[in-house]
């Protein structure tokens, strides 16, 4: 980011004002939509503000992992597409989409959304195992949020597919996925001194760090992940998890 | 003997087609092209500096497409990334769209065409081509022609057009030959066959393929007028 824009943005802040004219909690318009694909077991479209994203479920018959011979398994991707951003660019995933997967990862699994153990089919020989994709379709800022949504949304319109012990046939639904806690993330940036709540692109370049918190309906913080190379003060901590806990109510009252 | 089409459709008749610009906020240009339940989005980035530098050409710009299927297009899951099938489709995505380009004032530089497959259910290929041929137009590259893509071919005796995904898989036979036309031109820059077909057939379906790109011009060149009918 070029200096005269970063200065421009930072005389903003110190006005108490964001390049998008929202205040320092405000979320941007956040929408989710369905019926993306017929083929996918569950997905959604996220967008907050012009962030785009989409989410796709598929499910699958596999071996279970020794150790938990009677859960099924999630296992989340990211795909930071070259279309939906300048900086981003094909290949193997780069360490930022490692990163984006694995925190949406983190609060799905840590606050148990899937009840595992009802994905198991016969134990320790076969379980469901639930792919979660991540496409990004344009980087507006927060990625993140918008990801770990859309992938929420994504697992709560999921529905099995018939399954014989033999052949899976996609072209039959069952029942839903047993969704058993609904997690959401709220990521905070810092810059300066000031924190703001789920950052646009420019806010992103400019950040010293970001925050991202994962929040239950219980108020439950089930993942945090802090990203970027600048640090946060003790008190800014509380901050950031208060005005997250107020978001994430917000967010999670879109899902259907 | 196919004597009605599995979707009831008449044999020269497309699937419905729906066009939209746009889709991608941050990109030069992009666009949305649906045909039945095929879904492709494209979005094109630049012209921008090509890396590394000795893939730059000093007399004119590079077209570099990317066709990609989304994990969740299809029943059976798709590995995320690049395979051997869609590194190919890129390649006569690219070859299908050069000739509808001109890049000869933009040396050393590169437009990238990225295209995602959200919803398949046979004919990505063409619907890919589609997409991207509006998004080029969105994005002001110049261009000679628009280019239309459809699938052709034959299944069991009957010559039909815009194959389905149940079709292609029709156990009496199905032969999928995909075409590109620069419409105005009257040039073909993809051909593709998989299958077995007769000359004549082949004749008559590259027949039934221009006629049915008419109709897909008229939605390109509407959804293009609506945008840019002021300018």
């Amino acid at each position: 980011m070029n200096n005269v824009s970063r200065d421009y943005m930072i005389k903003l802040l110190e006005k108490g004002k964001r390049i998008d004219g929202r205040r320092f909690e405000d979320l941007r318009k956040v929408e989710i939509s369905y019926e993306i694909s017929k083929h996918a077991e569950g997905a959604a479209r996220v967008k907050f503000g012009s962030t785009e994203v989409i989410v796709g479920v598929k499910l699958e018959v596999g071996k279970p992992f020794p150790d938990n011979p009677n859960e099924g398994t999630i296992i989340v991707g990211a795909e930071m597409l070259p279309l939906s951003s300048p900086d981003f660019e094909s290949g193997p995933p780069s360490v930022n989409s490692i990163e984006l997967a694995r925190v949406v990862d983190r609060a799905i699994r840590e606050s148990h959304a899937i009840d595992l153990e009802k994905l198991c089919i016969k134990e320790g020989e076969e379980v469901w195992m639930v792919l979660i994709d991540i496409y990004t379709i344009n980087d507006g800022g927060n990625l993140q949020d918008a990801s770990a949504l859309a992938a929420l949304a994504a697992l709560k319109q999921a529905k099995f597919p018939s399954y014989d012990g033999k052949k899976i046939d996609y072209s039959k639904k069952t029942g839903k996925l047993p969704i058993a806690s609904l997690p959401v993330e709220c990521s905070v940036v810092r810059i300066k001194d000031k924190l703001l709540s789920d950052p646009c692109l420019d806010e992103e370049k400019m950040m010293d760090a970001r925050l991202t918190i994962g929040i239950t309906e219980n108020n439950d913080i089930c993942a945090m992940q802090k990203a970027g190379k600048g640090i946060f003060r003790f008190e800014d901590i509380s901050e950031m998890i208060e005005v997250s806990l107020k978001n994430s109510e917000k967010l999670r009252k879109l899902l259907k | 003997m196919y004597s009605k089409r599995l979707d009831g459709r008449g044999f020269d008749e497309l699937r419905k087609i729906e066009a939209k610009l746009g889709v991608v906020e941050s990109a030069q240009g992009s666009a949305m092209f649906r045909i039945g339940d095929t879904i492709a989005i494209a979005a094109v980035r630049g012209p921008r500096d090509l890396y590394p530098k000795f893939m730059q050409n000093p007399k004119r710009g590079t077209l570099r497409c990317n066709y990609n299927m989304m994990s969740f297009s299809v029943d059976e899951r798709i590995r995320p990334g690049p395979s051997r099938r869609s590194r190919e489709i890129s390649l006569v995505t690219e070859n299908a769209l050069m000739p509808a380009v001109n890049l000869s004032d933009f040396p050393n530089a590169v437009v990238d065409v990225f295209i995602e497959i959200i919803q398949a259910d046979a004919g990505t290929r063409c619907a890919g081509i589609c997409a991207a041929s509006l998004a080029l137009a969105d994005a002001g590259i110049p261009m000679r022609d628009l280019v239309c893509a459809i699938s052709v071919g034959k299944v069991g005796d009957k010559i039909v057009v815009d194959l389905n995904k149940l079709e292609e898989d029709y156990e009496g036979g199905s032969t999928d030959m995909p075409v590109a036309f620069l419409p105005r031109r009257n040039e073909i820059s993809l051909l593709q066959l998989d299958g077995e077909m007769k000359k004549e057939d082949i004749l008559k379906a590259l027949e039934l393929a221009k006629k049915s790109c008419e109709k897909i011009l008229e939605v390109q060149r509407n959804v293009l007028m609506e945008k840019y009918k002021n300018e």
